[in-house]
């Protein structure tokens, strides 16, 4: 045993822990370098851009693109076919928000505040499990599922319910010809995908949440439902936040579920995937792009002033 | 007089462990009272039965002579200052204080006129506006004590309310509880595990031992007159002599108690001869543990007068009728 007040370097290991203590900057610069890089470089240089394409137009007679700044082609979206496809996507993302939230929020719950130890591991491996196999492969069983010769209308026929189900076909605008060929099929299919992005964050979110707290409501005279209310949701706000960035943007962005499961109505993923294919009009792709950023931003920037944040 | 708590034979198991274990008790209203115990004893336990936070599984618990097995703490008018404080984070103070108004429904002007005037009596006033983060840990206790007393309940319960205070801090507010008491006249229910806190707060302190209550009275009664031998050990460190140590210092043949502050170190005579074996300063007197044949005993000297170095021979003196006799051991 050393009798030294130092002790000895013992390898490169203590000479760096040396250097880094020495320099505190250093340790966080390495560290940054490369993310920082990413994220500036590929990430923010790719976004610019897309943004700087979408101010570009086409010529219509040589489809060449135009590198002159206009205007233009944001107007084109607000050409009637245009703005309908932006108007069926942003509900569609909203209504898939929705529906993630209202039926994660009590599986979150239930695994922020009562499951332990093994029920905890079944909950996250019950979440995590869908995110394993190929978004394909369950987008295509969905179709069967949903599909007029599929498992659901065998189902109600085996138990006498096809009336419920026509019905519910029947509904006009969501209804349709078959489940899969319905915005009630799309919705579904939006749903069951994203919905482990909107339960992890709400049950991260409510976990931070002590019980005291909910005992302190209930102490001062709140209901169950009081609680709820004015403690647990607006506690659990920026998950649910949080959440709904994930299931918002990512059904704003999506061009492969509205085409296996959905009618010919496109949403602005598919108009961006065949602008910028077949029809070759990068610019317009370019700004269909640019309407989901928009839509976020005004988001959060209205959710941050309504005080979503405040509880962070 | 009524009583605030009454419990009968009161139990709450979780499985196996028996957390409280049939526990009679009766608080009398306006009382201050104690809960004292070491972590684990049931003395949180009883707390949170009387909230409701949890369910007796068996006897019966009476607030103000009305069973409340089956009224859920929303209902009871009793409310608690949480050792977390509890505070809610994304109101402001006030809106914090003005929770419990709230929630029964009083309107925003009235229940927020009312929350500024509780903020005024625990000496908050200004702080309204100001979320719970930005407040230090003693004005955080305050904004607790303020939120719990807003809905003027009969009892009100203290779950380790100084526990997260430093010491300068927990004096001033254990004189400030106090006369807040006095003021309101509230029964106050509070537990901790500072037998220092309990003596000097409580008129009434119950002393917890593994789920069941050890010793109920006065706080004189706890410190001078322990029934048994946790007590004796767990409030102020007594020397607990078994029956044949008593009977060699001339005492009963019973369990005993002798207080360190009723020992005195004396050169020669005396009642049992010893060594000192080691000291420890504390400021206001000297604690020094002597070796005798029947084990160590410790003396609280005051400070001022000699104390003698370890390995000294020494033996202890005290007058007759500071032996207690511990009724509670058979």
């Amino acid at each position: 045993m050393s009798r030294d007040a130092i002790l000895p370097v013992r390898g490169l290991g203590d000479r760096l822990t040396g250097l880094f203590w020495r320099h505190p900057g250093l340790m966080v610069a390495l560290m940054l370098a490369l993310p920082l890089g990413w994220l500036v470089l590929v990430y923010l240089g790719s976004l610019a851009a897309l943004l700087v394409q979408s101010f570009f137009s086409i010529d219509e007679f040589s489809g060449l693109i135009r590198r002159e700044f206009t205007l233009s082609t944001y107007a084109e979206l607000l050409r009637a076919q245009n703005l309908d496809i932006i108007l069926r996507t942003v509900t569609m993302a909203a209504a898939v928000t929705l529906g993630c939230a209202v039926i994660g929020f009590p599986i979150a719950y239930f695994a922020a505040r009562y499951a332990r130890g093994g029920w905890k591991a079944l909950f996250y491996l019950g979440v995590m499990l869908p995110l394993w196999s190929s978004y394909l492969v369950k987008v295509y069983a969905w179709k069967l599922i949903l599909a007029r010769e599929g498992i659901i209308t065998w189902a109600t026929g085996a138990t006498g319910t096809t009336p419920v189900l026509e019905a519910v076909l029947a509904i006009p605008v969501i209804g349709g010809v078959s489940l899969s060929t319905s915005y009630i099929g799309t919705w579904s299919v939006f749903v069951y995908v994203w919905l482990p992005y909107m339960i992890l964050p709400m049950q991260a979110a409510l976990e931070r949440v002590p019980n005291s707290m909910l005992e302190a409501s209930a102490d001062l005279g709140a209901s169950r439902w009081q609680t709820f209310r004015t403690v647990v949701f607006p506690l659990a706000l920026p998950g649910i936040i949080a959440g709904s960035i994930f299931t918002f943007s990512l059904t704003m962005g999506d061009y492969i579920i509205p085409q296996i499961v959905g009618s010919s109505r496109r949403f602005i993923g598919q108009a961006v995937y065949q602008l910028q294919g077949t029809a070759g009009n990068i610019p317009l792709a370019a700004a269909f792009a640019v309407v989901p950023i928009v839509i976020m931003v005004i988001y959060l920037t209205i959710a941050r002033r309504k005080g979503a944040f405040d509880a962070l | 007089m009524t009583s605030a708590v009454e419990f009968i034979n009161v139990s709450r198991h979780f499985g196996p462990v028996r957390a409280v274990d049939g526990v009679d008790l009766t608080i009398p209203e306006g009382a201050f009272f104690a809960m004292l115990g070491p972590s684990g004893s049931g003395k949180t336990t009883c707390l949170r039965l009387i909230s409701g936070f949890e369910a007796p599984t068996g006897g019966a618990i009476r607030i103000f002579g009305q069973d409340v097995s089956a009224v859920p703490p929303n209902r009871r008018n009793v409310n608690t200052v949480f050792q977390d404080y509890a505070l809610f984070p994304h109101m402001s103070v006030r809106e914090n204080v003005a929770y419990g108004l709230q929630m029964r429904g009083v309107g925003r002007r009235l229940r927020e006129a009312r929350a500024d005037e509780l903020l005024e009596m625990v000496k908050l006033a200004g702080y309204g506006d100001r979320k719970p983060g930005a407040l230090s840990g003693g004005q955080r206790q305050r904004v607790a004590l303020a939120r719990a007393l807003i809905n003027e309940p009969r009892v009100l319960l203290l779950d380790e309310p100084l526990g997260a205070l430093d010491l300068k801090l927990r004096e001033a507010m254990q004189d400030e509880l106090k006369a807040l008491q006095a003021r309101l006249k509230i029964t106050f229910v509070f537990v901790t595990h500072d037998q220092g806190e309990a003596l000097s707060m409580a008129d009434t302190i119950a002393v917890f031992s593994e789920g069941k209550i050890a010793q109920i009275g006065t706080p004189s009664d706890i410190y001078d007159r322990p029934q048994t031998r946790f007590v004796a050990d767990f409030v102020g460190s007594s020397n607990v002599l078994s029956p044949d140590q008593a009977r060699a210092v001339g005492g009963p043949a019973r369990w005993c108690s002798l207080r360190p502050e009723a020992l005195r170190l004396v050169a020669a005579g005396g009642k049992i001869a010893g060594q000192v074996q080691a000291l420890r300063y504390l400021g206001a007197g000297t604690r020094v543990v002597v070796g005798t044949p029947g084990g160590e005993m410790t003396a609280l000297l005051p400070a001022g007068g000699a104390v003698p170095a370890p390995g000294t021979p020494v033996a202890l003196d005290w007058d007759a009728n500071a032996l207690h006799v511990m009724e509670g051991e058979a």
